[in-house]
């Protein structure tokens, strides 16, 4: 935000989340191509905020959209219902979307940070047998 | 969804309260978020009678208490609605915080504060100790010293509040108890001429238009908050008076009374003057006329506007008289008294040769008498031909027990 003086914001502590003129089709519009404002968080990153990260493993996934519903982050990114992954600039690492993930294995779970995503990958857990 | 208007007399028999109550139905105020409190409840109690009887056009949200009451009237003020609530002492104590959230949102709304005693002790009267209270926080305050004002001053305040230019939020006070259940002859506007005083309301930023998103009540904090509030501070002062004066001169228009920010009664020739608030102004009215066919130059200054201050109007009303006593009708805690202060600020490194004097009166609903009143303005004559304050600066009035005087 540009270091404005008193008397050139707009009045009332408001911040508008859009830039130009009317924001219409919002909707239809995926996150990536909307015109957000400098202001909206959209444009914030908040990944430093992470101290676990999840792992997204596309071989178990069923695109059942369970994470993209329950991400209170709006951070699971999916199109056409397909999930694709995971927005890391806005996921706080809050671990939700692998609670809710119904597959056998788990086609999410939580690394620490710094973990290498390629290694883990390669040493997914295999599926688990129901006693 | 049509509402029924309501024929009026040309003149009714309305308490302060019940008057509000009329100028929130004709200004057909959108929401009332509200909690009762003495002596306030009639105002809003009121609208939701004209509501259930179809004579507005609105919604009354029913809150569990004063904090969520004002809470309501920002959220539906943000979402572009015209608001208005009304409440009383310990209800406005606990509304103080979400006030300054109102006014630094610069959200339109207008509140009626029936003025009442703070705790302890526990005390349903009048004084002026809840709008004392919530001066500094970037409200709009209009001071009614009888029904007829109390109804009056709430268009106003909406044409005022809800300018695109000021967007700040407005307190009508009116007196407890002494105005909000007194009924007196109140000369009516009618349903049409009252509402097109005020207008259709103007949303600005409103949460409700979807195609224009935006956040309110946004954080700042050291890189931003000084820089609202000073607007806030710069438009109260640069814009705000200009737009009351406009406002006052729009509604003398409409109804033929005319209002002032400083109301001046037998000022002219004055030699010596109190200025108070509420009531009182007009109790110190009919004493003046006395005091002078007793000889002495007596004038009377109500202040119809509080805040923004209107230190010009002040000086200017001030300037020649003698000796003026400031009346203040709330426990000063430790310091002067708000108008003693105000009017000082107001003087001070002016050519005034003014002798300011203050009092303290009226606390809890105690009764300022004309009595009080006589032995003041002869104690303000006495200075004025001793040229100096003979007393101390600061006296008490009207309480038990060994006199108090200070500073």
């Amino acid at each position: 935000m540009n270091n404005t003086g008193w008397d050139e914001f707009e009045i009332g502590a408001m911040l508008r989340s859009f830039d130009g003129t009317a924001a219409t089709e919002i909707a239809t519009t995926h996150q990536e191509d909307r015109a957000y404002s400098t202001n909206n968080s959209f444009t914030a990153s908040v990944a430093d905020w992470r101290l676990q990260k999840p792992v997204f493993n596309k071989d178990f996934c069923i695109d059942c959209q369970f994470c993209w519903i329950y991400c209170p982050d709006i951070s699971i990114i999916s199109r056409d219902k397909k999930m694709i992954g995971v927005d890391m600039d806005h996921c706080k690492g809050c671990g939700i979307c692998v609670e809710v993930c119904p597959t056998n294995p788990k086609s999410l779970l939580m690394f620490s940070e710094q973990a290498d995503e390629e290694t883990e990958l390669a040493q997914w857990p295999a599926k688990e047998e129901t006693k | 969804m049509a509402f029924d208007k309501m024929e009026l007399r040309e003149t009714e028999v309305w308490d302060g309260n019940f008057a509000a109550a009329q100028a929130l139905r004709q200004a057909q105020v959108d929401v009332v978020s509200a909690y009762p409190i003495t002596p306030s409840t009639p105002i809003v109690e009121g609208y939701a009678k004209f509501k259930s009887d179809n004579y507005v056009e609105g919604e009354f949200v029913m809150v569990e208490s004063e904090h969520a009451a004002m809470s309501g009237c920002i959220g539906a003020a943000a979402a572009g609605g015209r608001v208005a609530t009304a409440t009383s002492s310990q209800g406005l104590a606990l509304m103080a915080e979400t006030l300054y959230q109102a006014s630094g949102m610069r959200l339109p709304i207008v509140l009626n504060i029936v003025n009442r005693a703070l705790a302890a002790p526990l005390n349903v009267n009048g004084d002026h100790s809840d709008m004392y209270m919530v001066r500094d926080s970037g409200w709009i305050q209009f001071d009614a010293f009888c029904p007829q004002e109390a109804y009056d001053l709430n268009f106003i305040a909406f044409k005022v509040s809800e300018d695109h230019d000021v967007r700040t939020p407005a307190i009508v006070n009116q007196d407890g108890f002494m105005t909000s259940h007194t009924a007196q002859g109140v000369k009516t506007l009618s349903d049409d001429d009252a509402f097109n005083f005020v207008g259709t309301y103007k949303p600005m930023n409103d949460m409700l238009d979807f195609e224009h998103p935006v956040t309110h009540g946004v954080q700042t904090e050291e890189d931003w908050h000084f820089e609202h509030k000073a607007r806030q501070h710069n438009d109260m002062m640069t814009i705000v008076p200009d737009k009351i004066n406009k406002a006052f001169e729009d509604f003398e228009k409409l109804s033929g009374r005319k209002y002032n920010k400083v109301e001046c009664y037998d000022m002219e020739d004055a030699d010596v003057a109190v200025v108070c608030l509420g009531t009182s102004v007009e109790t110190a009215r009919e004493v003046a006329k006395d005091m002078r066919t007793k000889g002495i130059k007596a004038g009377v200054v109500g202040m119809r506007v509080i805040r923004p201050f209107p230190f010009a109007e002040i000086a200017e009303a001030l300037k020649d008289i003698k000796a003026v006593a400031a009346l203040d009708r709330s426990a000063p805690g430790g310091a002067a008294g708000m108008l003693f202060n105000e009017i000082s600020g107001s003087l001070f490194n002016t050519d005034s040769k003014m002798l300011l004097s203050g009092y303290i009166y009226g606390l809890g609903g105690r009764d300022l008498t004309k009595k009080h009143l006589i032995d003041l303005y002869t104690e303000l004559q006495a200075n004025a031909d001793a040229g100096k304050v003979l007393t101390q600066q600061q006296q008490f009035i009207g309480v038990r027990g060994p006199k108090l005087a200070y500073l």
